[in-house]
């Protein structure tokens, strides 16, 4: 027990301040006063891996380790969807997916925010759209607001979590295309 | 291994370890893995191709490995109609590979268990994806399949169903428990809710390219697959990567091993109620992806291995800053192993927790470090040494009791031997060009790339098509191996020790779906 209160104290607080909101990746404007009085910074997260490599997931690990410290914050992940204020979608959604994210969606009380993260997640990236997989988050459940990278830095995904949050939010023209993604069941010309 | 006495001819095959491949007809492959097996051989990968356009029906391949390398036994089906035989009862991991086989290729076998595997309805059942004439229809809606789980029955017997969407910030999977109070009877897993498609889309990729989405089919293993990828392709072109680039590579690799091996000992800690453990950890994993990304431009070196050579040569600073680093973890690491070996507590959640007998193991054929955790000593950087490892004499570790506690301590002392790799890599690093120009590829030529990452040998096999593009790239995930096993591995355990077993393996999801 002793050593571990050492290295508790010889540790010390290693918490870094967090990063400004960015509004730029607020996607479309649900987030109206209301919603945001009713959810506070007291907000709740339901992860879901829609299709993502894991890239995604190692990054927003990293959200809860000392430095970024999100509980720290006020926002947790919690383990159901039926908790849960804000639902963090990456990767493609594959087709074998689509099923259980649509549920999740449905059994996320409202009001209710949904974030897409990671390149997969905001155009379907690499993988695209194809036999397998449905593209960006978009094209099955409605975003509002997307947070680009491959994966997107720890400081990405708080500054889009942020945006959420963030009651000075302007909304945007939607920057996400369908076309940015790839198609790749047409046969070549 | 020796194929001479089954009267079987053999050709060279271009890969980074030694490696051979054989025509077999359908008697002699099942012959061959038997004798593989009785030599001590374990089956590493399995998978189909289509060749119909070239008039040699579908290829099915089975690549096997014992001391002295690697055998691809190559058997042709003239027809769709043609099946080959059940080779799970040699080898049981060829169960799932085989299923997957069919539903990606339409290659059939003469097992009993036809039953989906990497299907789950995205698509028509009698519909191929990795078949040429393939062309999908924007009407297929995602369907749900009625999958037909193994049911155990008796007095208190009940079923727990777990996944897709897990409690955790997990890739998703479905395990379906049989359990009678506490104690689990028996799990079966059902996966594939990832598979998007990969294999089909390398198929649209340049050789050059395909890098990018190599990387990205498993994130935690991106150095790892780049790397074996790499060797592929530079064995289809003839090129060798400037010796630079080569040790820079070994270098990621171990820093990916670092990484991912941290931030698990934190959760593992965590998993047994032992908080402090994660943030130690975590801390410690966040420090290093820090220093990768002052080095290489990204926090897991995603995109970093390229063919050819690698992407980025890191600074004076970085390079300081990367050797630093190598003595503070050690010093770091150190305190917290005593403190988790100290920790009566912890110690009586890992120890004879999710037990791997050596024997099971084998019989299973368990790999990478879960299967040094129990007892089998097999690791490519030792085995077959190219450089830069010939010159550093990577040391093996191994334990025997093969349970959790026994994973946690070839995590630590694989830690602490890549720290060492690491310090030595930089003390010895060539000069030099870190890239080579890529030549024209020739067409129709197949190679095999194979890496030992953090998880277990990732084995890329590749075959190019005319102009430069990709004909069929097959990436092989250590996962189909240990996925099964650790349906053994809960067998008789407590429910809620499943996730501290599952983290013990930390299996991929991703690189197993595709």
């Amino acid at each position: 027990m002793l050593h571990v209160l050492r290295q508790i104290a010889a540790t010390g607080i290693k918490t870094e301040p967090p990063p400004s909101p960015a509004e730029e990746m607020v996607v479309v404007a649900r987030l109206q006063e209301q919603i945001l009085r009713t959810l506070g910074r007291a907000l709740t997260i339901r992860q879901v891996d829609a299709g993502s490599c894991n890239g995604c997931e190692l990054e927003i690990h990293a959200l809860s380790n000392p430095y970024y410290n999100l509980e720290g914050l006020g926002i947790r992940f919690v383990a159901s969807p039926r908790h849960a204020d804000v639902l963090l979608v990456t990767g493609p959604v594959s087709k074998h997916m689509a099923i259980a994210l649509k549920r999740t969606y449905d059994a996320t009380p409202d009001p209710k925010l949904v974030i897409a993260a990671g390149d997969c997640g905001c155009s379907g990236g690499i993988f695209g759209e194809s036999y397998a997989s449905l593209g960006r988050v978009a094209n099955v459940i409605p975003v509002d607001v997307a947070i680009p990278g491959c994966p997107p830095t720890p400081t990405a995904l708080l500054q889009g979590i942020l945006a959420a949050l963030s009651k000075a939010a302007s909304p945007t023209e939607p920057q996400l295309d369908a076309s940015a993604g790839t198609h790749i069941d047409e046969p070549a010309p | 291994m020796n194929v001479s006495p089954l009267g079987m001819a053999t050709a060279p095959l271009a890969c980074n370890v030694p490696a051979q491949r054989c025509p077999v007809s359908s008697g002699q492959l099942i012959t061959a893995c038997r004798l593989a097996w009785e030599q001590g051989g374990q089956l590493v990968a399995l998978w189909a191709s289509d060749e119909r356009d070239r008039e040699r029906g579908f290829c099915l391949r089975v690549l096997l490995k014992d001391s002295e390398g690697l055998t691809l036994l190559e058997h042709t089906l003239p027809d769709e109609g043609a099946r080959y035989p059940d080779l799970s009862a040699i080898f049981p991991a060829a169960n799932r590979m085989q299923r997957a086989a069919f539903d990606l290729v339409g290659v059939q076998c003469d097992a009993d268990d036809q039953r989906p595997w990497a299907w789950q309805a995205a698509w028509p059942i009698d519909q191929f994806p990795l078949r040429r004439d393939f062309v999908a229809s924007p009407k297929w809606e995602p369907g749900q399949e009625d999958y037909p789980f193994v049911r155990v029955s008796g007095d208190g017997v009940h079923e727990i169903a777990v996944g897709p969407v897990h409690a955790g910030i997990i890739e998703p999977g479905h395990f379906r428990f049989q359990v009678v109070g506490e104690k689990v009877l028996r799990l079966e897993e059902r996966l594939g809710y990832v598979h998007k498609g990969i294999e089909k889309r390398f198929e649209a990729l340049p050789i050059a390219e395909g890098y990018r989405l190599v990387g990205r089919v498993s994130g935690d293993s991106t150095v790892a697959y780049a790397w074996a990828y790499a060797q592929a392709v530079e064995a289809i072109a003839g090129l060798a990567a400037p010796p630079r680039a080569v040790w820079l590579r070994a270098l990621c690799l171990e820093r990916e091993r670092v990484a991912n091996h941290l931030g698990d000992l934190g959760y593992l800690g965590n998993d047994a109620g032992f908080a402090f453990g994660l943030a130690q950890f975590s801390r410690l994993k966040e420090d290093v992806l820090r220093v990768n990304s002052r080095a290489f431009g990204h926090r897991f070196m995603m995109d970093v291995v390229v063919p050819g050579g690698i992407a980025r040569d890191p600074d004076s600073d970085a390079v300081a800053a990367l050797r630093a680093q190598c003595a503070s973890l050690a010093r770091e690491i150190r305190v917290l192993r005593d403190i988790y070996d100290e920790h009566a507590g912890l110690q009586d959640r890992f120890r004879q927790c999710g037990q791997v007998t050596s024997e099971l193991a084998a019989k299973l054929g368990l790999t990478g470090f879960a299967a040094r955790a129990s007892a089998l000593a097999d690791d490519l950087r030792c085995d077959f040494p190219a450089p830069p490892y010939a010159a550093l004499a990577v040391r093996k570790v191994t334990q025997t009791s093969g349970d959790v506690a026994a994973r946690v301590a070839v995590r630590f002392d694989e830690t602490f031997e890549s720290l060492r790799l690491i310090e030595a890599l930089l003390e010895a690093m060539p000069k030099g060009e870190i890239a080579a120009p890529l030549p024209e590829f020739p067409a129709f030529a197949f190679a095999l790339g194979t890496v030992e990452g953090w998880r277990g040998p990732v084995v890329i096999a590749l075959e190019s098509g005319p102009d430069g593009s990709i004909r069929r790239c097959h990436p092989h995930d250590p996962s189909w191996q240990n996925w099964p096993v650790l349906e053994h591995a809960v067998i008789g355990n407590i429910v809620p020790d499943f996730p501290l077993i599952n983290k013990s393996f930390n299996l991929s999801y991703s690189g197993h779906d595709l």
